[in-house]
């Protein structure tokens, strides 16, 4: 991790607050994600993971409070705005569509098209570029046992789906990737398979934001932990401070962050 | 650190992730998995069937050039309000305002050439206009008011067949009228001879439209989008598809495909009837569904329905060859649409 001569967080929220109607689903937040580290959001259900990462990402945009991506102040109003800057985020109901193959789900939404006059006047994709990319992203990712990159993506298993989504996150991010519960709907070797790939996009330079309930893979991947209680963030902890019996008190209340000794907020590695 | 090494247990238990037993697949699950991928696979195999069971039947009168060049100018106007159905189709929805529509831009092509006297240009110009506005309200009902495709259409069907009808005060303008004063709106029933076979630029037009269709939606991003819509819209909303545009771009271009069979259909009566074309609508799904589109969406392929349409004229001209009552025929094609919806259903379990 370059972390040395990058001080600032990539991706900075100050002082969040989301209101519907009369549920405060955050409640003067505040959010900070460093470059090149994975940082895991848990909570409890309720807590309002869902909504932070939301207001982050211009899904659905705070009250007040602010949003910061490289030290720029952004605030974005729809979840467009956030992709086009380069928050990729892979939601945790997989988004992809089923009956089209993994090159065209790769690219849904922002196709390449041929150049000069057919692409320009004709439209005309270019599927040959877009299936040359698709290979090398997934051959990248080590998803080489995908047959072929003109297989329907509903006859792939749920964890090559899964990495699909996170192969298409990880091509197009090119400042920060969320995943939402990527995990929860897989198998224990298919998560194996995802966090494997969680890694993989850290180690190339890509900061992550995992949203997770599964307690063992975040503490495996993490650099740091969110710990988002009752629309807040009441601590930031390290899997090498912290046990998972340790997280699990402090998100569920039972436990001061103050009283343990590493503290309420850890900084990563670098930027004191 | 508290990390219980379960996942080594796991990673000692065989390579592959979540693999089953590729061996032992019965003869219909193959089949079942073939048709998954190829979903005209089986369009083409009963058209196949049906032309050499007619041959079989009828014998050489059949398979005359003539005969079958007839069978395509009879699918004329179903395949091209066909183009229109799978269209939307394809993204989940029906519409059953597209006879209507067609029925409607004829009597606007007709009654402003003929009795308003405008340049035949102008009046088709207008027809296809119209067809357009009519496909905008379709549209612009069920992606802004939300409201069900086929209650939609099933309501404007009626408002759109009592605007042609209060349009045209219920009267046909004749074919010599149409010949002396606009020949323009009787191009599309031009014909010559082809080695024996008769052809009309309707049925020319007809191939040039699923042509540009099949392009349009194979290889430009807009027809990726149809089917992604269709497909799962939630996904491709966050995939970053703005999908109420497309479902608009999909009704406006099907009712201009409407008017433009509107312009194919005076061609072939020669006439402009309020009453024509009446049976387009069910007719038009009917191509759409035999031809292997699924009504639930995202899955099917233009040709199909191209071959849904010829299937549908090759029992037709079929039956009637072989001295069939037309009560049989029509009972052919309801068994037809049944197995089709049927076999759609199998299909999708694979």
């Amino acid at each position: 991790m370059n972390a040395v001569t990058k001080l600032e967080p990539i991706l900075k929220g100050r002082n969040m607050v989301k209101r519907y109607g009369r549920v405060t689903a955050l409640d003067h937040s505040d959010f900070d994600l460093y470059p090149g580290e994975v940082l895991a959001v848990i909570g409890d259900n309720g807590a309002g993971k869902s909504s932070l990462i939301k207001a982050l990402t211009g899904a659905a945009p705070p009250d007040i409070g602010d949003v910061y991506l490289a030290g720029a102040l952004v605030n974005f109003k729809n979840p467009m705005e956030g992709r086009l800057a380069g928050i990729e985020t892979v939601y945790q109901n997989l988004a992809v569509s089923p009956s089209l193959n993994i090159a065209d789900n790769l690219f849904l939404g922002r196709e390449l098209l041929k150049p000069g006059f057919l692409g320009k006047w004709l439209r005309m994709l270019d599927h040959q570029k877009m299936e040359q990319i698709a290979r090398d992203k997934l051959s990248e990712l080590g998803l080489l046992t995908i047959q072929s990159i003109n297989q329907a993506v509903e006859t792939l298993s749920g964890g090559q789906r899964q990495a699909v989504a996170v192969a298409r996150a990880a091509a197009f991010g090119s400042k920060v990737v969320i995943m939402d519960e990527p995990t929860a709907a897989l198998g224990v070797k298919e998560s194996r398979r995802v966090l494997d790939l969680i890694k993989d996009v850290r180690n190339r330079g890509m900061p992550v934001v995992l949203i997770s309930h599964n307690m063992p893979h975040v503490w495996e991947v993490a650099d740091r932990i969110h710990v988002h209680r009752l629309g807040k963030r009441h601590a930031v902890i390290k899997p090498s401070t912290h046990t998972m019996s340790e997280g699990v008190a402090i998100m569920t209340g039972a436990m001061d962050p103050n009283d343990h000794p590493a503290g309420a907020y850890a900084l990563p590695a670098g930027a004191m | 650190m508290a990390t219980d090494n379960f996942e080594a247990v796991a990673a000692s238990a065989g390579g592959s992730v979540a693999s089953f037993e590729p061996e032992n697949v019965s003869l219909g699950e193959r089949t079942q998995r073939f048709l998954h991928n190829y979903p005209t696979a089986a369009p083409a195999f009963v058209l196949l069937m049906a032309v050499a069971f007619f041959y079989a039947i009828i014998g050489g009168k059949f398979l005359d050039p003539f005969n079958l060049s007839l069978v395509f100018q009879q699918v004329t106007i179903i395949g091209m309000i066909g183009v229109a159905q799978t269209l939307v189709i394809l993204t989940a929805g029906i519409d059953l305002s597209v006879g209507a529509i067609m029925v409607l831009c004829s009597v606007v092509m007709g009654r402003t050439a003929i009795t308003l006297g405008l340049p035949a240009e102008l009046a088709l110009m207008l027809g296809l206009l119209a067809g357009a506005v009519c496909g905008a309200i379709n549209g612009f009902l069920i992606t802004r008011l939300r409201l069900p495709p086929f209650i939609t259409t099933l309501g404007t069907w009626s408002i759109f067949f009592a605007l042609n009808l209060w349009y045209s005060e219920s009267e046909t303008i004749r074919s010599q009228d149409i010949a002396a004063q606009a020949p323009l709106l009787q191009f599309m029933g031009i014909s010559f001879e082809f080695l024996g076979a008769r052809f009309t630029t309707g049925t020319l037009s007809l191939l040039a439209l699923f042509a540009g269709m099949w392009y349009a939606l194979n290889h430009t991003p807009w027809g990726r989008h149809v089917y992604a819509t269709g497909d799962d819209p939630q996904a491709a909303q966050l995939a970053g598809i703005n999908t109420e545009k497309v479902l608009l771009s999909v009704y406006i271009v099907a009712g201009v495909i409407c008017a433009f069979a509107a312009w194919t259909l005076i061609g072939r009566i020669g006439s402009v009837s309020p009453q024509a074309g009446q049976s387009a609508n069910l007719d038009s799904i009917t191509a759409v569904v035999i031809g292997g589109t699924s009504l639930f969406g995202g899955r099917g392929a233009i040709v199909g329905t191209l071959i849904g349409a010829l299937v549908v004229g090759v029992f037709r001209n079929g039956l009637a060859l072989a001295g069939v009552d037309v009560l049989w025929q029509e009972f052919s094609i309801g068994l037809l649409i049944i197995v089709a919806v049927a076999v759609d259903q199998w299909i999708r379990r694979a």
